[in-house]
């Protein structure tokens, strides 16, 4: 850097310590700058990279090789030139019907005949209890990647003889469509997902205008007097309360003495005798009690935002309170309630406790029907699989995270996206 | 203290006074406004003259913890009786403020929003044609209407917001500040306004700007601060009497630029 020439008046005065002083004053403060600005920049690489470790470790588990074992040898059933989809489904009845024992065959004709089912579903009837295949050990992505040889040793001296190696995809179509499975190869998420979506509709059904009214009263009609700060003190402390204290919250009140409502034994959905309270409607309750904080002060802060210039000229003209909240205020803080509604409810979607608390089971293979229906979650799921013994379950526990992390993404797109349109109408 | 309003006026000020909290903003005020004259509200910073002209059409009353004492009769009634609706108050006494706020809508839609809000059942298009004829704005904007309000430059959004009061067909116009904020054309397009409307319309100006305040201006009012920092009214009359000989020194002292 070329030094300015010092012309008169330009020269630093004494004051000021005379022109060298100056100038280490200056090059001392530019190096103080350039430690904050490292320091932020550190903060910001620490944060990212801890990102990036969680989602390669989700990654990591999904994906890899499992050694199989197959009670029988497809090729045994099918013969050497065909696949198991070209059989025709008299054939596969007749696989079904030999290699299975009669009381398992009845049990599946009484679901629903043999005869009755499409060929997609008795292939699967044979794959997953003919072939049978059993997982000896599975691996995740980085050892399948980075030590095949150790693998292919394994399967070759150690594993029993049969044992075949594949690369498997856990998170595949069928995972997201197929029900809970005591059979890691077999287990799906198709009731946990709908479950979850139940529990988001619920909750942002009754969170959104419970939420977004509150904060309107309390932004735009209460006084400021000591009752209203006292209940602006609580709701933004009741937005720190642990989720548990929600759950016994839900589980006392939603549950037990609503457990008549809550079951749906009010209109007869079902019979008084086992009626329980335990359903997806006490969970979406629960849930939304537990962001409805979240939504307010979101929403207050939202209503806030909006200038007092435009309330000041909407009652300048005339309007009335409503008015003026109805045309200028709320259209004008949407998008923000919108954002942090939506925010907020993807938070209570990877809530675990307090819906485990109001019931959520962890083995259940029967969708959601409808408010009254037993239910389990994403979460619930995730922590069950988790906890079990067998590894090839981490690996199903993985796929279940990526299908939730994907769910609550793109509810963080929708959030971004109508913000954006909202916005763009209201600036057009 | 004042001299004696040659007609009746729309607008009288009884003995107001006007608190936020335990300040007392503003010190007994007595004067009065007269149908289509332009009465302009002078003097230093903080003594009171934007808080007069919020209690003429009650938007005072917006802000938390205040209170108003005294009367403003319009029409010789007093606005502050408990049978008024504030609402219908400041429908036939409209507002401009210093900043330009026009609602982040179309053009066409910041005119009629509060003749619409207020029932108006004539033609809308109509109205938003004659609302910015009588603000000069229509030849600059009637191929732009769906526009939205906030891409026109300073001067043009205030006289939107003009022409939005206008729309609303009150019988005073109150403007705080209404050019500070603008260029001196905008100004002075501003300026010429003030003139046209006052054919039709009562207007109470405040301003800082001692040379708008005298070439706008039919009747002046000079207020100050007192030693309690309330806010008083110093002297009121014809512009030329507040300009070229006013009674009080305070007066004369401000005018030719002394302090304030």
């Amino acid at each position: 850097m070329s030094l300015l020439p010092i012309t008169q008046g330009a020269e630093a005065t004494e004051e000021f310590g005379g022109v060298d002083a100056t100038r280490r004053n200056i090059s001392r403060r530019r190096r103080i700058s350039v430690v904050w600005k490292m320091t932020f920049y550190l903060a910001t690489a620490i944060a990212v990279s801890a990102l990036v470790v969680l989602l390669l470790t989700i990654i990591n588990g999904a994906f890899g090789f499992v050694a199989v074992k197959n009670s029988i040898d497809p090729v045994l059933l099918t013969g050497p030139d065909r696949s198991m989809n070209d059989l025709s489904d008299a054939e596969l009845i007749t696989i079904i019907e030999e290699n299975l024992s009669s009381g398992l065959v009845r049990r599946y004709n009484s679901e629903k005949p043999l005869t009755d089912r499409n060929s997609a579903d008795l292939v699967a009837i044979v794959r997953e209890r003919v072939v049978a295949p059993e997982i000896i050990e599975s691996w995740n992505l980085a050892a399948s990647l980075f030590q095949p040889g150790v693998i292919q040793k394994y399967v070759d001296q150690e594993a029993p003889s049969g044992t075949t190696l594949e690369f498997r995809v856990w998170l595949t179509p069928q995972f997201l469509v197929r029900p809970q499975s005591p059979d890691a190869q077999f287990a799906g998420v198709r009731t946990a997902v709908l479950g979850s979506i139940w529990l988001i509709l619920i909750t942002a059904v009754v969170a959104f205008p419970l939420g977004v009214g509150a904060a309107i009263y309390l932004e735009e009609y209460a006084e400021d007097n000591w009752i209203n700060r006292i209940i602006q003190v609580n709701i933004s402390n009741l937005a720190g309360v642990p989720s548990i204290i929600y759950g016994l919250l839900g589980l006392a009140v939603f549950v037990r003495f609503f457990g008549p409502v809550t079951s749906g034994a009010f209109i007869g959905v079902t019979t008084t005798t086992d009626a329980t309270g335990r359903t997806v409607l006490s969970a979406g309750l629960t849930l939304a009690l537990l962001v409805l904080p979240i939504i307010i002060i979101s929403a207050q802060e939202a209503i806030r935002a909006v200038p007092q210039s435009m309330r000041d000229s909407s009652y300048g003209l005339g309007a009335t309170k409503w008015q003026t909240i109805r045309h200028h205020v709320l259209p004008n803080s949407l998008d923000r309630i919108l954002t942090g509604t939506i925010l907020a409810v993807s938070r209570a979607v990877g809530e675990t406790a307090p819906i485990m608390l109001v019931g959520a089971s962890t083995v259940i293979l029967t969708d959601p029907k409808g408010l009254f229906s037993q239910f389990t979650a994403l979460p619930i799921q995730i922590w069950q699989w988790t906890a079990r013994p067998q590894t090839e379950f981490r690996n199903v526990a993985a796929a279940a995270i990526l299908v939730l992390l994907v769910l609550l993404l793109s509810m963080n797109a929708f959030a971004i996206v109508s913000r954006d349109r909202i916005r763009k109408r209201r600036l057009l | 203290m004042s001299n004696e309003p040659t007609s009746t006026p729309i607008i009288e000020i009884r003995n107001l006074s006007f608190c936020y909290g335990d300040f007392q903003a503003l010190e007994n005020v007595n004067m009065s406004f007269v149908k289509n004259e332009v009465t302009a509200l002078i003097g230093p910073s903080g003594c009171g003259k934007s808080t007069v002209l919020r209690t003429i059409d009650r938007m005072n009353e917006l802000i938390p913890e205040t209170r108003t004492e005294g009367e403003v009769l319009f029409h010789g009634k007093n606005i502050y009786d408990d049978d008024v609706d504030p609402v219908e108050i400041r429908r036939r006494i409209g507002i401009v403020f210093q900043k330009p706020n026009p609602f982040p809508k179309s053009i066409h839609d910041n005119i009629t929003w509060g003749a619409r809000i207020n029932g108006y059942r004539g033609d809308m298009d109509e109205l938003v044609e004659i609302s910015l004829k009588r603000t000069a704005l229509w030849d600059e904007v009637k191929d732009k209407l769906k526009q939205n309000a906030l891409r026109l430059s300073g001067g043009q959004q205030q006289r939107l917001c003009i022409a939005r009061t206008l729309a609303v067909q009150p019988e005073i116009i109150l403007m705080d500040e209404p050019a500070s904020a603008l260029d001196p054309i905008s100004t002075s397009k501003i300026e010429d306004l003030i003139y046209e409307l006052k054919q039709r319309y009562t207007i109470i100006i405040v301003t800082h700007n001692m040379q708008q305040a005298g070439r706008v201006s039919d009747k002046t009012a000079f207020f100050m601060v007192n030693d309690a920092r309330s806010g008083y009214l110093v002297e009121w009359g014809s512009t030329e009497e507040i300009f070229f000989s006013p009674r009080d020194p305070k007066t004369e002292a401000y005018i030719s630029g002394r302090f304030g």
